[in-house]
């Protein structure tokens, strides 16, 4: 089997493969590192690789195969991971240079789940810094690419996990969701991003930006695929305490069951103006396509969309300003050789190892905090926040999932909206209330643009119900599958 | 957007607060997008709130008590392998104290 055939498999058929022995774990590997070798110096979704450990696993997992002792269906498949999540003795640096030499002691959970069902945990992937930005230009190792056009941006701030499927350099990779960072450039990219109910997988070991937000997700070409990976990374973790004690049904099989007359909603709020008329058009036509197989479609109203992303900034930058305390120069990042004593240590360190986006968020977040400012910031937006679960709430009693673009518009070009925080922040429009909500939601792909820019719908279920989610994706997926479409590079 | 709002921010005493340096430009960089940011927050002023709760956590849990089992903890190598400078597996920091 040629290198281009093995790489443009999903991992779904990766795994028939291995069980078939058509094909060896190693092979796949071998594969994958010469795809990398050959598209990754122009698309740029890799931070790091340990080539010898990658194929060291693979190695492993062909020893448990011939064995009779294989470990899953992921057994000796690639995983390749945002450079925000521990893999122990990797590096791990959230494409900030405050993190440049940092080495992870620990594995996060959900890296001990990927290895417990033999899967080949890859290299490290591209991000906007602290997974903060929706464009991966803010990495400090330099932007991603988008595969499609590489004059655009992937998305963000997931942006190298996206486009590391897209350029089938990977054929499964995690991201991580604070108000879209998985679906959007799941979107852009035109491949299947997955952000989980919040609780459902756990954020030990991710490195955090806004901890009631967070959520950690897989990137995949084809919702089948998506659900395997989710189901293994998922499940209740004593390490994180707001992760849910709740059982994870079997998402890969629930997908297969044939699928009730469901209700969609679309939000009037969703399908206003600003959304590119191609978009509108492939939302429009994937509407259709489930109306044609017996759902009903009815219009909602979530009266609260237009404060998501004010609440969301305000909400995640208090977080972050929070969290981001630990990045001080002393104990685990790199220091400022100009501090002279120890309090300028930790401004001059931030100074020198922040980039922009990430200063002014954690400014933002500090001036919300601050005393006089909380009651009219920081406790208000959680009070809306309120409102906004309530919108959904009452929303989900007449219907099982919401559908909505995932974004307003296709890829963006470089530098379209790096000057203009409120610009890109409102390209996470479509994505940030759910994040608020807890909800779980899903970017698939339904078309291109007559430029070839991919465009992704967004599908927003009930809380917890992921099974219902994936299998109502899944049924427009099977039969359209533009994620397995593989760009021309 | 071309002109910015006024911007209420005193970025020299919030970076403070923040344990953040800013460079001159950067300083003159974030006061203007910073004030247009926090003029998209007066949005949420128009918001009636009166007696709703408010949300922390979408699914909040309280009281996650962990058992009181003894684990394997760090070693000192592992705690200290990351930080900048480290001697006789003790974290090296800028002086504190006066002479």
């Amino acid at each position: 089997m040629s290198n281009a055939n093995i790489v443009s498999k999903t991992a779904v058929e990766l795994s028939h493969s291995l069980s078939e022995k058509e094909l060896s774990s190693q092979e796949i590997a071998q594969a994958y590192l010469e795809q990398i070798d050959r598209v990754d110096p122009q698309v740029h979704a890799f931070l790091h690789r340990d080539d010898n450990d990658f194929l060291a696993q693979a190695s492993a997992s062909d020893k448990r195969r011939a064995e009779g002792n294989i470990l899953g269906p992921l057994d000796g498949i690639p995983v390749a991971i945002k450079d925000v999540i521990s893999v122990q003795g990797q590096p791990l640096t959230a494409a900030s240079k405050i993190l440049e030499n940092y080495i992870s002691p620990y594995d996060a959970t959900v890296i001990r789940k990927l290895k417990a069902a033999g899967a080949v945990i890859g290299g490290r992937l591209n991000l906007d810094e602290f997974a903060m930005g929706s464009s991966t230009e803010n990495s400090a190792y330099g932007p991603t690419r988008n595969p499609w056009d590489f004059n655009r941006v992937p998305g963000g701030s997931s942006g190298g996990s996206s486009a590391a499927v897209a350029a089938r350099e990977a054929p499964l990779t995690l991201g991580s969701d604070t108000g879209g960072s998985i679906r959007q450039p799941a979107s852009l990219c035109g491949v299947v991003g997955v952000k989980p109910t919040y609780g459902m997988v756990s954020r030990y070991g991710l490195a955090a930006f806004a901890s009631s937000l967070d959520q950690i997700g897989p990137f995949s070409q084809t919702v089948e695929d998506a659900a395997l990976l989710l189901e293994t990374i998922s499940g209740h973790d004593p390490l994180d305490s707001t992760s849910y004690p709740t059982e994870v049904p079997q998402y890969s099989a629930a997908i297969g069951n044939s699928l009730p007359p469901c209700t969609l909603g679309l939000p009037k709020e969703f399908f206003g103006e600003g959304i590119d008329d191609e978009v509108r058009k492939a939302i429009d036509q994937t509407i259709e396509f489930y109306r044609s197989l017996g759902h009903k479609i009815v219009e909602v109203s979530l009266p609260t969309t237009d404060l998501a992303v004010p609440v969301y900034y305000v909400i995640a930058t208090a977080e972050a300003s929070s969290n981001l305390a630990r990045y001080d120069g002393i104990r685990y990042t790199s220091r400022s050789e100009q501090s002279e004593n120890a309090i300028n240590v930790y401004a001059k360190s931030r100074g020198e190892g922040f980039g922009e986006e990430v200063k002014r968020r954690c400014i933002l977040g500090a001036y919300g905090l601050s005393s006089g400012y909380y009651d009219a910031y920081y406790l208000k937006a959680q009070k809306t926040r309120t409102l906004i679960r309530e919108d959904f709430n009452r929303v989900f009693e007449e219907v099982d999932v919401i559908l909505t673009p995932t974004a307003p518009t296709p890829a963006f070009k470089f530098g379209e909206k790096s000057n203009d925080p409120i610009s890109m922040y409102l390209s996470d429009i479509f994505t940030i209330s759910t994040n608020l909500a807890g909800l779980p939601a899903l970017s698939v792909p339904c078309g291109f643009t007559q430029a070839g820019l991919p465009i992704g719908m967004q599908l927003i279920g009930q809380a917890f119900e992921e099974s219902n989610l994936l299998s109502i994706a899944h049924a427009y997926d099977r039969e359209h599958l533009f994620g397995c479409k593989s760009p021309n590079i | 957007m071309s002109e910015s709002a006024p911007n209420p921010m005193d970025i020299d005493y919030v970076s403070n607060l923040a344990r953040i340096e800013l460079t001159k430009e950067e300083r003159e960089k974030f006061h203007h997008q910073l004030g247009d940011v926090l003029q998209y927050f007066e949005k949420l002023k128009e918001v009636e709130v009166e007696g709703v709760e408010p949300t922390a956590h979408a699914f909040p849990r309280f009281n996650v008590w962990d058992e009181d089992i003894a684990k394997d903890p760090f070693s000192v190598k592992q705690a200290i392998q990351n930080a900048p400078q480290s001697r006789n597996s003790q974290i090296v920091v800028p002086k504190v104290v006066e002479d």
